[in-house]
């Protein structure tokens, strides 16, 4: 090694090299450096002791503390399932009226229903389950299918046009697109459909085309919609005169609607949540609806 | 450029744009039916773009004798101008994809638009456009002034330079088509792969073939990062991305390995990009640049050996952190863990040493932002890496594992050490390279800072907030032994966290640009003045002149 020479500020040597003008100060590796290497060198080391840790040949070092990740997982599954048993076989085994009548156990499900219902239910139908457009309103809108626990229970697990084979199955035909209605008819038909939750849409000027379309209602639509055009449970068509909408109220909605026909998805829950979460997520549903319907009650009066 | 290559390098010129023509309509005629075909004609009008620019200078007269004694720096000013143009393009990118998160219905209906393709545009670009192009400028300006020694030939170095853009180009193109092998900071396919090891062992024969002509004894220690890097990023980038094509028309391949085993394969490639890509290279900028501007000698040369020897080494091992509590066995976790937490001490040492190297220049620091930028660079570096092995310990991974904890992390290293030390180097070497007496504007170059500084604050503060948040959400029990929060809860959490992150984004962004304006400026003043300093010519050329301190 060339000789240095002494930085004056430091009062170190240089090590003698030199490239274009940048010099390197020999100064020993500074202490604490030393000390952090063997201190976080005797740390590793002593971890992968007691860790599983180093490999030979055909295995590896199964570490003095026994840890196996495998098992810490399987151990905390256990630990966590007795620690929600009180609860949880009660709700498998009780039926839906006997858990909703147990304010207790009631304030679970609403606890966990919001959680499961955050995570399964809110991307279609919202946090609040209020609904987006495609996606219906199931606060405070009539259920399609009905309401009845049992039966939301059903539709929860079997899913609507699903995969499940006992899935319910609905389809609201493309009047216009497949040719059973004319375009005219077509917006004749939107326009009475507007008027049933609507109406100051009936104007002396479109009066007439609003008549023929309640003739063409009674033709095509009453089977599944009903007479009254209220809806029907067991073919869970709409209720047309109310204000919630699935796909849009105005009449442009409508005729779209009408003209290209809509067949609803939703998942069959059963291939994807245990009973017992189908079932909370049913009662946090009813409960919530039944809020709901407390506040606008309320607020009406 | 094509002037300055020689007679048999123009031929070599010719031959390399023929047979890369050739390839690129190969490609366009097997592919014709698949993405791969648009690829085939990028390349193919790449090489004729080079061929016209060739034939154009083809006549010229050969470059006079007088070229080997001055260093070659015409393909570090290019890159340096490229990196400028590839920060920018990242971080807007960057911008965009963080607006997108805080605001996701700001979007248009194009698949090239969705956030799937857009973000690895923002990580490739920033990380191979920009930080690529600067490792690869600065390594050859670095490489000749601390070994003495011209770069072998006029031609390889831009071989180098627009072979490596022509990857990126490939790459970004490729994401927004819908091109990729979804392996992160691997996402180009098979054929951009091959085209990059041609490039990058081209790249690793420079410096070798420069090495062996050095007329200095000893290699610096910049240029022991600088190849550890490339060798490093050679192996990395092979390994991780052997794959078999479809078939020859196709862009699509299947990696070589599968399951956990290509998980820690893509993982161990992953981290030792980061070490050796966004690290090492980055360390070899620094170890220059830092004590010229400084004009000081490094604090010492002893921690400078321990700290490399234990970067390269330990780095190696670290990988397998990123898969604590997965489907990799645990023993394979453990030594991650180990080497990880070990790794903190030359890390910190790699800092200390930079940050006591400016002892005696402190009063530089505080008036030239040019330095501080190097300065802060070292101490985000000590930051990133203590954080980085802090978060590889099982225990707190368990809570910042797929949080924005990690981004926070990223991002502290990315934005803090990686681009301040490439803008604080690029902002000392403009006028060195261009012969200007200063840059066009310092008090850009404050405003920068500010803006960098402040937009890292921002940036970072607001993913370690988020991060911790959402890992905490995701483990709150409730009394009754459920989960608290739903996952859509804890996005409601972050929201406010991403428009400050989108925020610091913008403001880090803006700072790019005013570089870029700045040294664009700076090179179109006409103003030239003496070289770097009077030992700015290879030695051996010129009869051994008593070496002077540095000017800047």
């Amino acid at each position: 090694m060339s000789v240095g020479e002494r930085d004056p500020f430091t009062g170190h040597q240089t090590t003698g090299h030199e490239w274009n003008g940048i010099k390197e100060l020999n100064t020993p590796v500074p202490k604490p450096v030393y000390f952090f290497l063997i201190t976080m060198g005797v740390f590793a080391l002593g971890w992968t002791l007691l860790m599983p840790s180093w490999p030979y040949g055909t295995g590896y070092f199964k570490g003095l503390l026994g840890v196996d990740q495998k098992q810490a997982v399987a151990r905390s599954i256990e630990e966590a399932t007795a620690q929600r048993a009180s609860w949880m076989i009660r709700i498998e085994k009780e039926d839906l009226a006997q858990i909703q009548s147990d304010t207790d156990l009631m304030r679970t499900v609403r606890e966990d229903g919001r959680t499961l219902f955050g995570d399964n239910c809110a991307a279609c139908h919202g946090a609040n389950a209020r609904g987006n457009k495609g996606f219906p309103n199931i606060a405070e809108s009539p259920m399609l299918w009905g309401d009845n626990p049992q039966t939301v229970l059903q539709t929860v697990t079997a899913g609507i046009n699903g995969a499940d084979p006992n899935t319910r199955v609905s389809q609201m035909l493309a009047f216009g697109r497949d040719g059973m209605l004319t375009q005219e008819q077509v917006s004749q038909l939107a326009g009475f459909v507007t008027s049933l939750s609507d109406a100051a849409t009936i104007t002396d000027t479109n009066k007439e085309d609003i008549a023929k379309g309640k003739d063409l209602f009674a033709t095509n639509c009453v089977a599944c919609h009903g007479k009254d055009a209220k809806g029907l449970v067991e073919s869970g068509a709409p209720n047309l005169t109310d204000q919630y909408w699935i796909y849009g109220g105005s009449r442009g909605d409508i005729y779209q609607t009408i003209f290209s026909g809509r067949q609803g998805h939703m998942p069959s829950w059963g291939a994807r949540l245990t009973p017992a979460q189908i079932k909370i997520i049913t009662l946090y549903l009813l409960d919530l609806r039944k809020n709901e319907a407390g506040t606008t009650a309320g607020g009406a009066s | 450029m094509i002037s300055q290559l020689t007679g048999n390098e123009r031929v070599l010129a010719a031959l390399t744009f023929l047979i890369l023509l050739c390839v690129g309509v190969a490609m366009a005629a097997a592919g014709r039916d698949d993405l791969i075909g648009t690829h085939g004609w990028i390349i193919a009008v790449s090489a004729i773009a080079g061929a016209v620019a060739l034939l154009r200078a083809y006549d010229a007269p050969e470059p006079s004798a007088t070229r080997l004694s001055e260093y070659y720096d015409d393909p570090s000013k290019v890159g340096i101008i490229l990196t400028l143009i590839w920060g920018v393009i990242g971080m807007l990118v960057g911008v965009w994809v963080a607006a997108l998160l805080a605001w996701p219905e700001l979007t248009i209906d194009a698949a090239w638009a969705s956030f799937g393709r857009l973000r690895p545009v923002h990580t490739s670009g920033v990380i191979f456009g920009f930080g690529g192009n600067a490792l690869i400028a600065t390594s050859f300006h670095v490489l000749q002034r601390t070994t003495r020694a011209r770069l072998p030939d006029q031609f390889s170095p831009w071989f180098v330079l627009f072979g490596y853009n022509l990857f990126c180009v490939l790459a970004a193109s490729g994401y927004l088509m819908g091109i990729t092998q979804s392996k992160e900071y691997a996402e180009p396919e098979w054929y951009a792969d091959i085209w990059l090891v041609v490039v990058w062992v081209v790249y690793f024969s420079i410096y070798i073939r420069t090495l062996l002509r050095r007329k200095e004894p000893h290699i610096y220690v910049a240029n022991w990062y600088y190849m550890a890097f490339i060798l490093v990023v050679a192996l990395l980038h092979i390994i991780n991305n052997l794959a078999v094509p479809i078939s020859f028309g196709h862009a699509k391949s299947y990696s070589l390995f599968s399951g956990v085993q290509d998980a820690m394969t893509q993982w161990w490639y992953g981290h030792n990009a980061v070490a050796f890509f966004l690290t090492a290279g980055f360390l070899g900028m620094m170890y220059y640049y830092l004590p010229k501007r400084a004009g000081r000698p490094i604090y010492s040369y002893r921690t400078s050996i321990i700290s490399f020897w234990g970067i390269t080494f330990m780095y190696m091992w670290a990988g397998s952190h990123h898969l604590h509590y997965t489907a990799l066995p645990h023993w394979v976790q453990s030594l991650g863990m180990a080497f990880s937490v070990v790794l903190l001490v030359p890390s910190w040492a790699s800092a200390g040493n930079a940050l006591l190297t400016l002892n005696g220049a402190w009063h530089k620091v505080r008036d030239d932002a040019v330095l501080r930028f190097m300065m802060l660079a070292a101490i985000f570096y000590g930051l990133a890496t203590f954080e980085g092995s802090f978060m590889a310990i099982r225990a707190v991974n368990s809570l910042s594992h797929y949080t924005d904890w990690t981004i926070g992390h990223v991002h502290a290293g990315a934005l803090g050490w990686v681009a301040m030390i490439t803008y604080g180097s690029l902002y000392a070497l403009t006028p060195w390279l261009w012969k200007r007496p200063a840059l066009y504007s310092a008090k850009l170059v404050e405003w920068h800072f500010w803006l960098a500084l402040s937009g890292t604050v921002v940036y970072v503060f607001a993913m370690w907030n988020s991060g911790v948040i959402q890992g905490l959400m995701w483990r709150t029990y409730n009394d009754s032994g459920t989960l608290s929060y739903s996952f859509v809860d804890s996005l409601v959490a972050m929201h406010p966290y991403y428009i400050a992150r989108a925020f610091g984004g913008l403001l880090f962004l803006s700072g790019a640009v005013i570089a870029l304006y700045n040294i664009v400026m700076t090179i179109r003043s006409p103003v030239a003045v003496a070289s770097e300093s009077a030992s700015d010519i290879p030695l051996g050329l010129e009869p051994a002149a008593p070496i002077a301190q540095a000017g800047e």
